[in-house]
């Protein structure tokens, strides 16, 4: 019924089609395994289901009067106004980390009150505060 | 008056866009072969008055004119004369002006350069890049206006954000812009070659040459970006997958796309419905690069100027642009045939563009997924390196392999033996990769394929070469360059990921560190004044304990008073099989300086590979053209 030429276009767009299911497919999956959750500090109190073994970010503001360094590393609380947590890094920090600022951490949760990053991000402007951050302070301080 | 001055010349660039699109269309209805005198001469004018507009601003903050609020905003008396000038484009308004330069400047030099080419076709696209400069130029006099002035005028200005304060930002913007807004040119060729019906290959040939600059200019310009960030962002990385780097990389994927799919246009007359799409995609991927990074809405550590308003304006130009565009190509679609031949020049093109598409829509996804949950469910992810790196990477050894082969293939049907060309290639390939894993260091076994395909890629090319210089057919030659580039861009980036040290400490004056073979000496620190910041110098002695070499190095923390600003200086030692990258900070109150010392292997090289892929590129236009 079909001619050979038709036939194997139709085999053609399928073998296409499929692979890209199959691409789109994979793309999603690694997708699922590489994202990072953004919680503040209140969010990892209150949720039950918070994973440990996943890495994640934590917001908010350095704690004054919080900052130690040892040799090894620099311990620091962030808090959002309402709880707090204890996060250890070792590593070096951005020029905008400071006492009183906003912060970013990703790493991953000890436990519920105790964060290892293995990174920080601030950012380059001195106005500028992370959007996420922004909404926590708003929520938080009235 | 400055102020005054710059929106009378921006008002006159718009008139004069009116007048030159009026002029286009009246023009368009006389059946002859030559465009009127006037047309030039208005296009000429427009590119004058832009031209000029841009040096008003130019000397707003050379003479630090603080009536201006953008020059108040970013610029301060004290500030070095070379950074007046750069820093023109260093905040959103002046960039906008920029941008609005490089399309009138296009506009003028596609209108010159094309004299050959079909009448209608040229007005068109004339017609298009005015509407498209029209876009701009009221989004610039409405929302940005970077003439804006303030009253009382401040006595001083608040100053230049000390980061941008580098002699990259002299370059690294203007290449950006060279080459992402120089894709609006073929954006308007496009829209008017489906209008006209200046189909085919006189098409290709007529934007060709404008691609191949933009190409050349937008690699260049990620290339230098790159640079900036490695020296002075100080995390001693090149790429980071961060939303400004995608956002560049997405109209990079389509243009090189596009520069490929072209020459199946040119030689073979058939793919043109393709080329139109990525000609589209491409200005369109750059103007949403720009609307994500410049309306703050993807979050990076790159992005200086952000602001809500913009977005909107932004977002509704870009939907119109992508809503016109679509409407114009669905309504004058031609069904084209496609019956290529699977060993044929035309397939593997092909195949390079399906690896683009895939690698645009994975980067596009990674970035615009975080937008969308937040926006449908209010939870906020980002995504990180991982995923680009995993689907990305096993994706680059096939591609690799197609870099080497495919250019072997002729036109319509290729006679060509696979095998043969594989098999001794792959034999060295293999046994130089066994060499490297043996003396030097194990890897994993995705790393030996990679560099495996690498390898395969720089002898294939290196044997290109071989034959080049018996043959001489010189339209080779740039292709050789960019693609023994890039084998040797992802072989010396696996090099560097093997083989390269990283350490984190803390150190307080006068202790020592040991590390992995370096044994670290923080001596003491000096202060010292600059002309418009302070600077804490840190002297480190490095000691190589395996051959006692000892080495100097000097990182700094700048203290900038206009804005009030840190930055940290890191000491880079640069030699042909390393680099010694070293950082310090301070942390708020306390003695202990916060360390970070690197050994980069084989960085340099890693610059000049990506270069030589640029470099491919330029050689281009020193051909000539019958041999091109």
């Amino acid at each position: 019924m079909l001619t050979k030429k038709v036939k194997n276009r139709i085999l053609f767009l399928f073998f296409i089609f499929s692979l890209s299911i199959v691409a789109i497919f994979f793309i999603l999956k690694s997708l699922n395994r590489n994202i990072l959750y953004f919680s503040s500090p209140t969010e990892i109190k209150q949720r039950e289901d918070i994973p440990f073994e996943k890495a994640m970010r934590i917001g908010g503001m350095v704690k004054k009067g919080s900052i130690t360094i040892t040799q090894k590393n620099i311990q620091f609380i962030v808090t959002d106004f309402e709880n707090e947590i204890l996060i250890s890094y070792s590593g070096t920090v951005p020029n905008l980390f400071a006492e009183e600022k906003g912060v970013v951490a990703e790493g991953k949760l000890r436990d519920k009150n105790f964060f290892i990053a293995d990174r920080i991000l601030a950012k380059h402007d001195e106005n500028y505060m992370p959007p996420e951050i922004k909404e926590i302070i708003e929520k938080n301080v009235k | 008056m400055l102020s005054n001055i710059g929106i009378s010349l921006v008002v006159l660039v718009i008139v004069l866009s009116f007048l030159s699109i009026y002029n286009a269309s009246l023009d368009l209805k006389i059946p002859n072969k030559y465009i009127k005198k006037s047309i030039y001469k208005l296009s000429l004018l427009q590119t004058t008055f832009t031209i000029l507009t841009f040096l008003a601003l130019i000397i707003g903050f050379i003479i630090s004119d603080f009536s201006l609020i953008n020059v108040y905003e970013n610029s301060h008396t004290t500030k070095p004369f070379f950074y007046k000038i750069a820093g023109t484009w260093g905040n959103h308004e002046g960039s906008l002006l920029l941008w609005v330069n490089i399309l009138v400047i296009f506009s003028y030099l596609f209108l010159v350069f094309n004299h050959t080419h079909d009448k209608k076709f040229r007005l068109y696209t004339l017609i298009f890049q005015n509407i498209l400069i029209l876009g701009f130029l009221f989004f610039l006099l409405l929302n940005s206006n970077p003439f804006n002035s303030i009253y009382p005028v401040p006595l001083e200005g608040l100053g230049l954000n000390p980061i941008l304060q580098d002699p990259a930002l002299a370059i690294h913007p203007p290449l950006l812009y060279i080459g992402f807004v120089g894709c609006s040119i073929y954006f308007s060729a496009a829209m008017a070659s489906l209008l006209s019906g200046y189909v085919g290959k006189s098409f290709a040939q007529s934007i060709k040459t404008w691609v191949k600059i933009s190409w050349c200019f937008q690699t260049l310009g990620i290339i230098v970006g790159s640079i900036w960030a490695y020296y002075e962002l100080g995390w001693g990385g090149f790429w980071f997958w961060d939303p400004v780097e995608n956002a560049s990389l997405l109209p990079w994927f389509a243009i090189t796309a596009l520069m490929h799919s072209l020459i199946v246009l040119e030689k073979r007359n058939t793919l043109y419905s393709w080329v139109i799409i990525l000609c589209l995609s491409t200005f369109i991927l750059s103007v949403t690069g720009t609307f994500l990074v410049r309306s703050g809405i993807l979050n990076s550590v790159h992005t200086f100027a952000s602001d809500p308003s913009r977005g909107i304006y932004i977002l509704l130009f870009l939907s119109l642009m992508i809503f016109s565009a679509l409407t114009i190509f669905f309504l004058k679609y031609k069904k084209e045939n496609y019956n290529y031949n699977f060993k044929s020049k035309e397939t593997v093109i092909l195949a390079n563009n399906w690896f683009m598409a895939f690698f645009l829509v994975t980067v596009l996804i990674g970035m615009l997924y975080p937008i969308f949950l937040d926006v449908l469910t209010q939870v906020k992810i980002s995504v990180g390196p991982p995923f680009f790196n995993i689907v990305i990477i096993p994706l680059v050894v096939p591609f690799m392999f197609l870099m080497a082969i495919g250019p072997k293939f002729t036109w319509i049907k290729s006679q060509i033996k696979i095998f043969n060309k594989i098999l001794f290639p792959i034999l060295g390939a293999v046994v130089i990769n066994l060499f490297i894993f043996y003396f030097f260091g194990k890897y994993s076994l995705l790393s030996n394929i990679i560099f495996i395909s690498a390898i395969f890629l720089i002898l294939h090319s290196l044997l290109d070469i071989k034959k080049f210089i018996n043959k001489k057919i010189k339209s080779e030659l740039p292709r050789i360059i960019s693609h023994l580039g890039f084998g040797l861009l992802v072989f010396f980036i696996g090099i560097n990921h093997q083989f390269s040290l990283e350490e984190d400490f803390n150190l307080k004056v006068g202790e020592v560190k040991k590390t992995n073979n370096y044994k670290i000496d923080f001596e003491n620190i000096e202060m010292k004044e600059s002309k418009n910041y302070k600077v804490l110098i840190g002297n480190f002695k490095l000691t190589n304990l395996r051959n006692n070499l000892i080495q100097e190095l000097n990182p700094e923390i700048r203290i900038y008073s206009n804005p009030e600003t840190l930055t940290y200086e890191a000491a880079i030692k640069t030699k042909i099989t390393s680099d010694l990258y070293l950082t310090m900070s301070n942390v708020s109150r306390s003695d202990y300086y916060n360390i970070k010392f690197q050994k980069k292997a084989f960085m340099i090289w890693i610059w000049i590979s990506a270069l030589m892929i640029a470099l491919g590129g330029f050689v281009q236009f020193t051909l000539k053209k019958n041999e091109n």
